[in-house]
């Protein structure tokens, strides 16, 4: 199917910032995609890869601009078109999936309003006709179309039903294009999986052009024939999706595809240093050489310009012979982990419940972490793993059974603990954008546990603090800053910081990666694997992503509905899974390595 | 739903028990009492200890309370001390001219404020939205009794004389046959409400306006005013509700000063008597129905939160 003329035309974009300097968002976009075609659109935050999808619809968030360029549909430019005539072709010729269904469908309105207007706007049919579209837009994205279901509110419906249902707006009026803003983002890996599928079917069937922007490249990788890489609000590579990751020319995007954890466990996860540049922010020549290994002299000049390297396959930069040259087979292997700890158990989870309310969430749960050891506690949302971590944490009101911590059981709360339990179990959250007091210095924030379990302060708090910050890769010179002056990798290695100074025997990490980018979370991966090496702390890892536990993890408890349904040693239970969820977790886990070999 | 108000209801029983007492504590507390002001300064001590006798005023405060207390629950608010007529026929006719201002000012200001919020959001930063923005913020700025004397001067007196400047009114002929002397003392009412009312409107509803699912709705190619009172409004409601009562309820308290600057025979102007006269049966009821209208008021705008917001509708079925 590419070798029809291309459904969407995207020719040298570029989007401003609407304020003071005119400072470009995105510059030099161009790409092409035939209908039929999923065109993967990928970077980390702040490359402006959501930009590209908005403008794709002729739209730009407040305080921006796009300011030059084309944006072709069917052979249409419909930027110079005036607003009006622009928003009928919105919903209609263009349509948009938003990232955050539960955001994006109004809680004010019943589901079947929201559907039914977005035919209505574009004058579709008579009521009874538009009536008939649902149903049939419903069922193709599997979802009941009773008059119970259509009359609920987005709030009654799952996560993946509010995404089916933004996906069926999206395809009512049979668009041309199509936009999709990393929609699997807050899924479970089975409702992605299954959504994903709805994606590609859809897509094919009704001959549509997808831009699928993600940041998640075992994603794009299962769904793509084409990936864009963005990098500063420039595409640095563009090439079919098979050549890009087993012959990536440009050195980012090579260290994207290092930094994503695999099933396999094969490779090391390598994060990749520095920070990418804001808006504003960005360096003389090409914006990627401050943070390059491969980088010379004139990378620091000018911006290279687009080569060509092979069949449909571009890229942007100075050293593309160079790189490729070095083949990405050549990726440094896993560090060994470090041993199962034969040690005496450090927490022993025995016969444990818990509840929220009235409703019972976790059953029978036993579960054993030694000192250097990592335990994995994997398993979908709502599967009660966070619960658990709370219970041992002692964040959970209240369970029945026993944990054990160094043969000594464990009251319930933190506040009936003893300092030296809670000094020695310490708690790392899911999001270092709520965890981190934003009122209070770096320094503020690592000082006050000192000040609790070790009375230290002055010279002896900053000392111990530095240290810590050492441990995770910080500089000392956050100490003087504010939470909202890091990065988000720079927040989390601060909260882990925070909960290394007071020298904790046990570390509880709840989902701490999920929030980043791959590129961080590798580096933060490879700081815990240290942590447990050196200072034989023994890990609780909670994640949902199956794919980043053998890197990191000797053991794994699969957690469904309140219940360990699996445990054992990660190899054995990755290689060789005897409950059939952890098999279904396991295929539904998109791989980069698999969709390679898949199309090959 | 409804075990929710009747819980509510309750819940405001209490308040006003609470607020009761309160009442009853203040109006003891003020300096001299009732017979002295009824008799004068020149009454003898033997007039003054009848009268006090008479009016029960000689009777410890606990009996003073529950004499008080059990009346107003079987509806018997006593008697007025100047006139000797029951509270309830002197407060009728009254609260039918009050409540009437009220809800005339309320029907107007709460759409118009409405109205003028979301339309200023919409219009972000632009002149309109700017000089909405000034005019709120100076109008909610004065004072009632300014607004008040400066509409009298200028459309009653001094520079126009379109409109009566008090109203002149019969007993027994309710306030909708005079239109025309309506017309200030509502206007210095919405003027008083108006300006809260636009600008948390604006607020809330300039929030909404950047949330996701409005985004949402403009990629959807829905029209701009589809995407503003369909989609925006109906979530920037809640928050205008709680402050709209809020103010509602406080107009309870503006009316004194509007019925004081245009002699409008209500519920305020009475209230003003009563107190110059040391009316106490008077004045305690007036202070218990301000009372009750807040938590009416409040209790409705929780309802109507409620009504708006799907999510907590559907959690109370």
């Amino acid at each position: 199917m590419s070798t029809q003329a291309p459904s969407l035309e995207v020719v040298d974009l570029r989007v401003e910032v609407d304020y003071g300097a005119r400072e470009d968002i995105v510059d030099e976009i161009t790409l092409h995609v035939a209908a039929g075609d999923v065109l993967g659109l990928v970077g980390e935050s702040g490359s402006g890869k959501t930009t590209v999808g908005l403008a794709v619809l002729g739209h730009t968030r407040r305080g921006a601009r796009i300011v030059r360029g084309e944006v072709r549909i069917e052979g249409r430019d419909i930027l110079p078109l005036p607003p009006l005539e622009r928003q009928r072709l919105r919903g209609r010729l263009v349509s948009y999936v938003p990232q955050d269904p539960a955001s994006a469908l109004n809680p004010a309105l019943r589901i079947n309003t929201q559907l039914e207007e977005t035919l209505a706007a574009h004058g579709f049919g008579t009521s009874t006709e538009r009536r008939a579209r649902i149903v049939e837009m419903l069922e193709e994205v599997l979802l009941p179309t009773d008059d119970i279901f259509l009359k609920r509110y987005p709030h009654q419906l799952s996560g993946g039903q509010q995404q089916r249902v933004a996906l069926a707006m999206a395809f009512a009026n049979r668009p041309r294009v199509i936009v999709l803003d990393e929609p699997t983002t807050g899924l479970d890996v089975t409702t992605q999986a299954h959504v994903l599928e709805t994606v590609r079917d859809l897509c094919s069937a009704h001959g549509v052009a997808a831009v699928y922007v993600s940041h998640d490249l075992s994603v794009v990788a299962t769904l793509a024939r084409q990936v864009a890489v963005m990098y500063g609000g420039r595409i640095v590579e563009l090439g079919p999706t098979h050549a890009l990751f087993t012959h990536a020319a440009h050195p980012y995007t090579r260290r994207l595809v290092e930094a994503i954890p695999e099933i396999s466990g094969k490779h090391a996860l390598i994060g990749i240093p520095g920070t990418a540049p804001r808006p504003g922010h960005r360096p003389v020549g090409c914006f990627f050489a401050p943070r390059c290994s491969f980088a010379q002299a004139e990378c620091h000049v000018s911006f290279p310009p687009v080569e060509n390297v092979a069949a449909g396959h571009d890229v942007r930069c100075f050293m593309h012979a160079t790189v490729l040259a070095e083949s990405i087979a050549a990726r440094p292997a896993a560090r060994p982990r470090a041993e199962l700890g034969i040690e005496d158990a450090l927490v022993a989870v025995r016969n444990v419940q818990a509840s929220h309310g009235a409703r019972q969430v976790l059953f029978d749960i036993d579960l054993v972490v030694r000192p250097s050891e990592c335990v994995a506690l994997v398993g979908e949302s709502g599967s009660g793993k966070t619960t658990l971590a709370r219970c041992i944490g002692g964040l959970h009101g209240g369970f029945e059974g026993e944990i054990f911590f160094r043969g000594q059981p464990l009251p319930c709360g933190s506040g009936a603990r003893d300092a030296d339990t809670r000094r020695n179990i310490q708690y790392v959250f899911q999001s270092p954008y709520n965890s981190l007091n934003p009122r209070k210095t770096i320094g503020q924030i690592i000082a006050q546990p000192l000040g609790v379990f070790f009375s230290a302060s002055g010279a002896d708090a900053r000392r111990r603090a530095v240290e810590a910050l050492e441990r995770v890769q910080l500089s000392p010179t956050v100490l003087e800053r504010y939470p909202q002056q890091l990065s988000g990798g720079e927040r989390q290695r601060a909260a882990i910081a925070r909960a290394l100074v007071a020298q904790p025997q046990l570390l509880v990490c709840d989902e701490v990666t999920s929030a980043l980018d791959v590129s961080v979370q590798a580096a933060i991966i490879d700081v815990l694997a240290e942590l447990q090496r050196e200072l034989h702390i023994g890990l609780l890892f909670v994640t949902h992503n199956l794919a980043l536990i053998r890197t990191i993890s000797q053991e794994v408890a699969v957690m469904s509905e309140g219940r360990i349904v699996e445990r054992g040693l990660v190899d054995d239970v990755l290689e060789s899974p005897q409950a059939d969820y952890t098999k279904k977790l396991l295929s539904d886990t998109p791989s980069l390595e698999a969709a390679i070999a898949a199309s090959s | 739903m409804t075990g929710f108000i009747i819980r509510r209801l309750l819940l405001g029983l209490v308040t006003l028990w609470i607020t009761s007492l309160i009442i009853f504590a203040a109006t003891q507390a003020l300096p001299g009492d009732a017979a002295r002001s009824i008799l004068g300064r020149s009454a003898t001590p033997e007039s003054l200890a009848a009268l006090r006798q008479q009016l029960g005023l000689d009777k410890s405060v606990f009996t003073q309370y529950w004499e008080w207390i059990s009346g107003v629950l079987t509806g018997d608010m006593g008697a007025s001390l100047v006139n000797s007529l029951p509270v309830t026929e002197v407060l009728s006719d009254r609260l039918v001219y009050s409540l009437f201002l009220m809800l005339l000012a309320a029907a107007i200001s709460v759409p118009l404020g409405i109205y003028l919020g979301a339309a200023s959001a919409r219009r972000r930063d632009s002149a309109f939205d700017q000089t909405t923005s000034v005019a709120t913020l100076g109008l909610a700025a004065l004072p009632e009794f300014v607004v008040g004397i400066t509409l009298v001067v200028v459309f009653a007196t001094n520079v126009f004389t379109w409109l009566p400047g008090v109203a002149v009114t019969e007993p027994g002929v309710g306030p909708w046959h005079y239109p025309k002397q309506l017309i200030l003392p509502v206007a210095v009412l919405v003027i008083a409400v108006v300006p809260y009312t636009a600008r948390i409107m604006r607020a809330s509803t300039v929030e909404i306006l950047e949330s996701d699912f409005v985004e949402m709705a403009r990629l959807k190619g829905l029209p701009e005013q589809r995407v503003l009172w369909r989609h925006a409004v109906p979530n920037a409601l809640a928050p205008t509700f709680q402050v709209t009562a809020l103010n509602l309820a406080y107009l309870a308290g503006g009316i004194v000063v509007v019925e004081a600057v245009f002699n409008y025979p209500g519920v305020g102007l009475l209230l003003v008597d009563s107190v110059r006269s040391r009316d106490m049966p008077v004045v305690q009821a007036i202070a218990l129905l301000i009372a009750a209208l807040y938590v009416v008021l409040n209790l409705l705008a929780d309802v109507a939160t409620i009504l708006v917001s799907p999510r907590l509708r559907t959690s109370l079925e």
